[in-house]
This record gives C-alpha cells, structure tokens and sequence, in this order.
C-alpha cells in the first residue's frame, strides 16, 4: 500500500522546472557573471574574443571548481575541509615526481594516481573526523598542517619544471576541442556526475540529511559515519585531481603551490549559497562560485581597477552572498509562517 | 527555598590537576626540561628573547580568540586585521604623523574591524565563520590595495628598538609586559566575573544563556571588538618589530593561532577551555619550533610535528571520553545521563 503524504503540485513539470530555476541561487551568480563578462568585454572586446582570453577565461577556474565542488560536498554534510590546498600541493608534486621517474608514463595513469593519493590523504581526514568524532575543522586544520609539511620535506627548495614534464602532458593543460578547453570539460564532467548524484541518489540526498540534523539522522539509522567518510574521500580526490590539473596548466609545481586554496575554495562553496552549517546548497552553486571568483580576479584589472583591490572586492562579494542567504532564509520563513496562519 | 547541589564527584585536587589543561601544561613543561637539559644552545642568550619576539603576535591574538571560541564562534580575520595595522602605521608614520599617534589609529582600525564582524555576527546573525572569511578578504583587500606592494620602512630608531628592547637586565623582551597585562586582564575576566560565565553559557547553549538574562548578542560583539583591537596593537608590535609595514604582514597567522587555541584545549563548539591553557599551547608550538630548530630540524618536519600534535590532542580528548563512557555503561558503575555532543 502506498500512502501519498504530500499533495502532487498543480503546476506542470515543465512550468515548475522554469519556477525552480528563476528562483535558484546559481541563476542570480550567473547573472552577475554575465554582467561581469559583458562589462569588461565592452571595456576590452579581447576579454571575451580574442582566442587566448576566451580559452583562459574557461580554464582557470577549472582547478577551484574542482576543490569547491569537494568542499560544498563536506560542507552540505556540516564538516569543512581545510586541507584540500596541501593536498592539492602533494599531488601536484607526486604528478611531476612521477613523469621524472617515469617520462613514458600514460597521462590517464597520472590522473589515477592523483585521484588515489588525493582519496587517501582525504580518507585520512575522515577516518580521522568520523572514527574519532572529533571536530572536522581541528583535524583538517592539523592536517593542512601534516600535508603541507610532508611536501615541504619532500620537495624541499627544489621544484619540478616544465621541462622535466612531457610534452603531451602539458600540452593537455592548454588543449582545446572546439574551442572549450579539455581541462574544463574533464571538470564538467566530475561537476555534472557529483551533481546528479547529490539531486538524485539516495546516498546524495543522505548528505543534506546528515548536514541538516547531524544527531536526527543517527536516531533515523542513516550510515552517518560512511557516508561523512565519503564525502572526505571525495573531497580529496577532486583536490588530488585539482593536483594533476595544476601541474598539467602551470608546468611548475613548487612546495607552495595552492598555498592557501582552501579558503578560497569555502569563500566559493560560501558565495555559490552552500550554507557553513551544512544541509543546503547545491555543488554547481558552489562551482559557479569558484567561476566567478576567478573571472573577477581576471577581470578588475581590466575594469580599471587596480588588481591589488581584487581581494577587497572578493571579500565584500563573500559578505553580500551571506547576507543574501539570510534575507532570503527570512522570506521563506515569513512565508512557511504566513501559509501555516492561513 | 534552599536548593542543595549534589557533592562533586571528584576531590579539588583531581578536578585541578586531571584537566585537559594541565595536560599541555605537563607536556610544556616536559618539552621545557628536555630541552634545557639536551638541546645545545637552548639556555643560550639568544633563544628565549626570540622565542617570546617571535610567539608575541601568536600568543596576543590567542587571548581574546579564546574568549570567541569559548563562545562557540570563531575570528578568520585576525591576520588580517593585523595586516590592515600594520599598513595603517606604515601610511600614517609616512604621512608624517608621530609613531604613538598612529599606533592609537591603528587601534581604532582594529576596533572598526571588529565592531564590522560583531556587528554581522551577533545582531545580523550569520554564522562567524563565514562572515569572518568574507572579512578576512576585505581587510587584508584593504591592506594590500593601500600599500600594493610597497613597504614602508622609515620607522624612527627609537620606535622600532623599543619593540625589541630588553627588561633591565634581564633576557625578556619588553613586549612581555603587555602579553603578562592582556593575559591577567583576559584571565580575569573569563573566569572571575559574570561576563565570562556568561561566554561559557553562551558557549554551552545560546537559547539557555539568553532565556538566562546573559546579553548574547552584547557579549559577542565585545569580543569581536576585543579581538580585532588586540590583533591591531600585535599589528603595530609586528611593524615595529621588523620595521616594515607591508599589505601582506603576517599572512597566515588565522590558522596558527587557531591551532594554538584548539591544542590549549578549548572546544571549537564554545563552553568549554582555559585561558592557562592556551597560553601553555602557544608556548608548546614555540618552544618546540625553537628546541626543534636549534637541533637543525628543518621547519617543515616542525610543521608535520604541530599538525599531529594538534590532531592526537584533539583524538585523545575524544578516546579518554569514549573510555569514561565505557566505564559509565559498564554493569559496574551506575549509569549517568550524559551531555548530548553535538557531532561536526
């Protein structure tokens, strides 16, 4: 026998998906992208036509993307991740150590050992979270400590160049297909497989469960463990495979690579509307974020403002998509509010 | 009616001594004693006048950050601040204003700073860990667009020796006295008045301490304020100390002095930590750099080594918990309701 608890909704699928996305989060970033785009191509018509720039414009933010994605993912189930920029920096570092062991090497093997080395150190953080149920900012924040020094020793002053790096290689950090860089659609990609799974699958849908009420979500029998686990092992996969795409866009990877990225990659998950304490927010929000706080670092300079603001501007940026979330939270809750009086 | 309370269940001297705090206390002091008797150089001259110069930045901002975590919030943006302190000295002492005048304006940066996170914080309400990255961008945005990559460094002598200057004849630095003042200041008040029960409820439950007459809202921006001020007098200390006001002055330092916090033993959910603590944990991280240093230990093993420590700190709180429950739930003791922990 099924029960049917909720009331189907009058409107048709097709008008309610038109509704859903008016009323989205990730629609009000896009609009300030475009403005941002517009704005600076009608300063600068190279920003957006000449071939390097529109290529730039869609390959750098691919690595934050990849972190951003990682982190909202935690973030949704009430953890944060501090350590994805140390871990991108060791895989970065294992990827050029690899091709200097090994110039021969297939690129596809590179991006598996990445993604593997990413997942340990990110299994790492959440045996270390879940098993000992400890606060995940102190063991992340130990961990970007522990990372960052293993590389630091392993890498010492020495860095690895382009020219230790195949050529194959490095020409994927800047091939195109059809004018949309191979990087970016590999990003895409994960972007769009991440996505669904959280929109549709059981265990996706679990994460807001856990995030929302971590201790309801125990009592109700979710695997609260397992799945805060997983969500850690993601994390540190896209940031080891954020690793890879580092080393395949720069060429050089030093020991201070991704220093301090991973506060860039919350301020995305923050202004892409995934909320700190977890249970809302979508991964193409928080990559949308990851977009834009790219393109306006690339884009000040050009609108005339001098590039050491770009932070400041960030920064109000972050701010504004907080307080947005508030004000809107306020509206629904008036709302719900107001339904429950009539 | 007279309310009788139950006896506590332990004598003073375990309640004193078996405390997460003494525990970073007893390591201090093992770390200290090894590295007097074993490390070479480490009694010398220089290293204890360092050691202080170089934690001073760490151990000032620690203080009131305790007082903020213990609340159960947290303060991104001291670094920051004490960036945005540094340029503010820097562009006034240039603009031709005496050091002490600009080292008050650079105070009131640092206020303003807090009041923006307090105000966003505690009357707003959103949550201080995002808000305080979205300010930990902006003030460090305001600090390098001032500057860009200039640095100021035409400090006047006299300035720049006294934030090295030496006690009499002693081997600790002046800036001790202020840390010694701000520390019996910050001790005080969260531990001996109302206000500071006050952070610890507010810390324990936000709801019970406001139904309780504890002024949630005031409390946090106080702090905010306290915060953001004593990380802008570390601001002035770190300019004059190495004479240079510069956007990007200590980048980095957020994360450091967290780390110090959360090994003092205070609990990143609030209700929970001791200012001693927090002071034997920044000295720890200090002292061990030092000691560590002196044996050529490279700073990146360093690095690994605080980042385990601060990790095993938190785990064995976590393990000791789990045995004491174990304990509790075992047929031979009686079983004791415990406090709900929220898990993160």
């Amino acid at each position: 026998m099924t029960e049917q608890l909720v009331a189907p909704s009058r409107l048709s699928p097709a008008r309610r998906a038109v509704r859903t996305v008016l009323r989205s989060r990730e629609l009000a970033i896009v609009i300030v992208l475009l403005l941002l785009v517009a704005g600076t191509t009608v300063r600068t018509d190279a920003f957006l036509f000449s071939e390097n720039s529109w290529r730039d414009l869609l390959l750098t933010p691919s690595i934050l993307m990849l972190l951003a994605v990682g982190e909202a993912v935690v973030i949704i189930t009430r953890n944060v991740d501090l350590s994805v920029g140390s871990v991108l920096a060791l895989t970065a570092y294992l990827t050029g150590r690899l091709f200097i062991a090994q110039p021969g090497l297939p690129v596809v093997a590179v991006f598996v050992a990445g993604l593997l080395a990413g997942g340990a150190l990110g299994l790492v953080n959440g045996l270390l979270v879940s098993l000992g149920r400890v606060p995940a900012l102190v063991i992340t924040l130990g961990t970007l400590y522990v990372y960052r020094g293993v590389v630091l020793t392993w890498a010492g002053s020495d860095r690895v160049n382009a020219s230790d790096l195949p050529d194959g290689f490095l020409a994927l950090g800047t091939k195109t297909l059809a004018s949309i860089p191979v990087l970016t659609m590999i990003a895409v990609v994960v972007l769009a497989a991440v996505g669904y799974h959280l929109h549709t699958a059981r265990g996706g849908r679990e994460l807001y469960a856990i995030g929302s009420d971590p201790d309801a979500a125990l009592l109700f029998g979710l695997p609260v463990r397992r799945r805060v686990l997983g969500a850690f092992v993601l994390s540190g996969a896209l940031a080891g495979m954020a690793g890879v795409f580092y080393a395949a866009r720069y060429g050089t990877i030093s020991s201070g690579a991704g220093l301090g990225l991973e506060l860039q990659a919350v301020a995305a998950a923050v202004i892409g509307g995934v909320a700190i304490f977890g249970g809302s927010g979508t991964v193409w929000g928080a990559a949308l974020g990851a977009v834009l706080l790219v393109t306006i670092n690339r884009a000040l300079p050009i609108l005339g403002i001098s590039e050491f603001w770009q932070q400041a501007v960030v920064g109000v940026l972050i701010l504004g998509a907080i307080v947005l979330d508030r004000v809107l939270a306020a509206r629904t809750a008036r709302r719900l509010a107001d339904a429950r009086e009539a | 009616m007279a309310r009788t309370y139950p006896a506590h269940a332990r004598p003073l001297w375990q309640r004193v001594l078996l405390t997460r705090e003494m525990a970073v206390v007893a390591v201090l002091a093992g770390v200290v004693v090894y590295s007097v008797a074993r490390v070479p150089n480490f009694t010398g001259p220089l290293t204890l006048p360092y050691l202080l110069l170089d934690t001073a930045p760490i151990l000032l901002v620690a203080l009131p950050m305790t007082l903020v975590v213990a609340t159960g919030e947290i303060d991104l943006s001291v670094a920051s601040v004490v960036g945005l302190s540094s340029v503010t000295v820097g562009v006034l002492v240039d603009a031709g204003w005496p050091v002490p005048a600009a080292a008050l304006a650079a105070l009131g940066v640092g206020a303003v700073c807090g009041a923006l996170n307090g105000y966003l914080v505690a009357y707003v309400g959103l949550p201080s860990l995002a808000v305080t990255i979205g300010t930990l961008a902006l003030f460090r945005g305001i600090a390098v667009g001032l500057l860009g990559t200039r640095a100021v460094t035409d400090f006047p002598d006299r300035w720049t020796e006294l934030a090295t200057a030496r006690i009499g004849q002693t081997q600790l630095p002046l800036v001790v006295v202020p840390i010694v003042v701000l520390v019996a200041v910050f001790a005080v008040l969260l531990h001996l008045t109302p206000f500071g029960r006050g952070i610890y409820d507010i810390g324990l439950s936000t709801d019970a301490a406001h139904f309780s007459g504890v002024a949630v809202a005031r409390t946090k921006l106080v702090l905010f304020v306290l915060t953001a001020a004593v990380a802008a007098f570390a601001g002035v200390f770190f300019t004059l100390r190495y004479g240079t006001a510069r956007g990007d002055n200590a980048t980095g330092l957020e994360l450091q002095v967290v780390a110090a916090v959360l090994l003092g033993g205070v609990s990143i959910f609030g209700g929970r930590g001791a200012l001693h603590g927090v002071v034997a944990g920044v000295l720890l991280i200090g002292v061990l750099s030092s000691a560590l240093r002196l044996e050529n230990v490279t700073v990146n093993v360093i690095n690994i080594i605080i980042g385990a420590l601060l990790v095993a700190s938190v785990l064995s709180t976590s393990v000791l918990g789990w045995l004491v429950r174990r304990r509790q739930h075992s047929p031979l003791a009686p079983a004791q309701p415990q406090p709900g922990r929220e898990e993160r």
